[in-house]
């Protein structure tokens, strides 16, 4: 994976589940963890797993339609461009699919329940796309950065835990 | 679901008015259970009807969506909802959403109650 001057750092993470709703906590507290060892703040690491929660239980509710036992796979890989780190995660499912133009966050000020999930994604990342597999399924990459260069300066511990050598 | 697994841990009556206590994790894996203990309490009419979240430590779309609905009902038949005790957390998916002005949010039940 490499996009722009995009990089992959430090150890991937793949979760393999099924689409039952008893498995959203482990998906969460994954990428709860995952965040906070990319360096994310509590707050932050936070609204990302919930963003990912959302995703997830989109897959299930109206990729699978509800029924349990279909594969969703998930992958967390901290990424790094030239200013920045980040943790970019990318949901994929065998369910049908679905034009990508069509789903979007509804308009808030219509007070109902549903549809507030893939707002809350699309609030919370800094990217977000929706993509076709072949021959089925749907691809949806999430990346979220952490804004701050003196971050990235002081972080001396990336993201597999191990200590980062000194610079010269 | 084991019973230190369900989130609506108290139902009870005070006066005219229903607390229902939450804990634990209102996601889409628990909202069934939620969203079955609320509309029995709706179906009661109370005239206040008082979500305590002191413990709910994490809330999602689909505990956000049960609520929305929860308000509806007891709309309809004039009645009213309050929710008390967000933590930071939760209220923090109140404002994605931007549904925070939209219930009547207080920090303690005994506020709630009076509101």
């Amino acid at each position: 994976m490499s996009e722009g001057n995009r990089e992959p750092f430090g150890e991937a993470l793949r979760l393999t589940i099924t689409s039952d709703t008893s498995n959203v906590a482990k998906v969460r507290a994954t990428t709860l963890e995952t965040a906070e060892r990319v360096g994310f703040a509590e707050t932050d690491a936070s609204a990302i797993a919930l963003a990912i929660d959302e995703a997830v239980c989109n897959v299930i509710k109206h990729g699978y339609s509800g029924r349990p036992g279909n594969p969703i796979d998930i992958l967390l890989e901290p990424v790094r461009d030239d200013n920045r780190i980040g943790l970019q995660i990318t949901i994929r499912d065998r369910a049908a699919h679905v034009d990508p133009a069509q789903i979007m966050g509804r308009d808030l000020e219509d007070v109902r329940p549903g549809g507030l999930g893939t707002h809350i994604i699309k609030t919370v990342m800094d990217e977000v796309e929706y993509k076709h597999r072949q021959p089925e399924g749907m691809r949806l990459r999430l990346l979220k950065w952490i804004d701050s260069q003196s971050h990235i300066d002081d972080c001396q511990v990336d993201c597999s835990g191990k200590e980062k050598p000194a610079d010269d | 679901m084991t019973d230190d697994d369900k989130c609506v841990k108290d139902v009870r009556n005070e006066g005219a008015n229903i607390v229902v206590v939450l804990s634990g994790t209102v996601d889409m894996h628990h909202t069934p259970e939620v969203h079955k203990a609320l509309v029995s309490a709706c179906n009661r009419k109370p005239q206040n009807l008082v979500i305590n979240m002191e413990e709910v430590t994490y809330m999602d779309s689909s505990g956000i969506g049960t609520l929305v609905e929860v308000f509806r009902r007891v709309n309809g038949y004039q009645g009213k909802l309050a929710l008390c005790g967000l933590n930071e957390r939760v209220h923090s998916v109140f404002e994605i959403t931007k549904l925070d002005k939209f219930f009547k949010i207080y920090d303690t039940e005994t506020e709630a109650l009076a509101g």
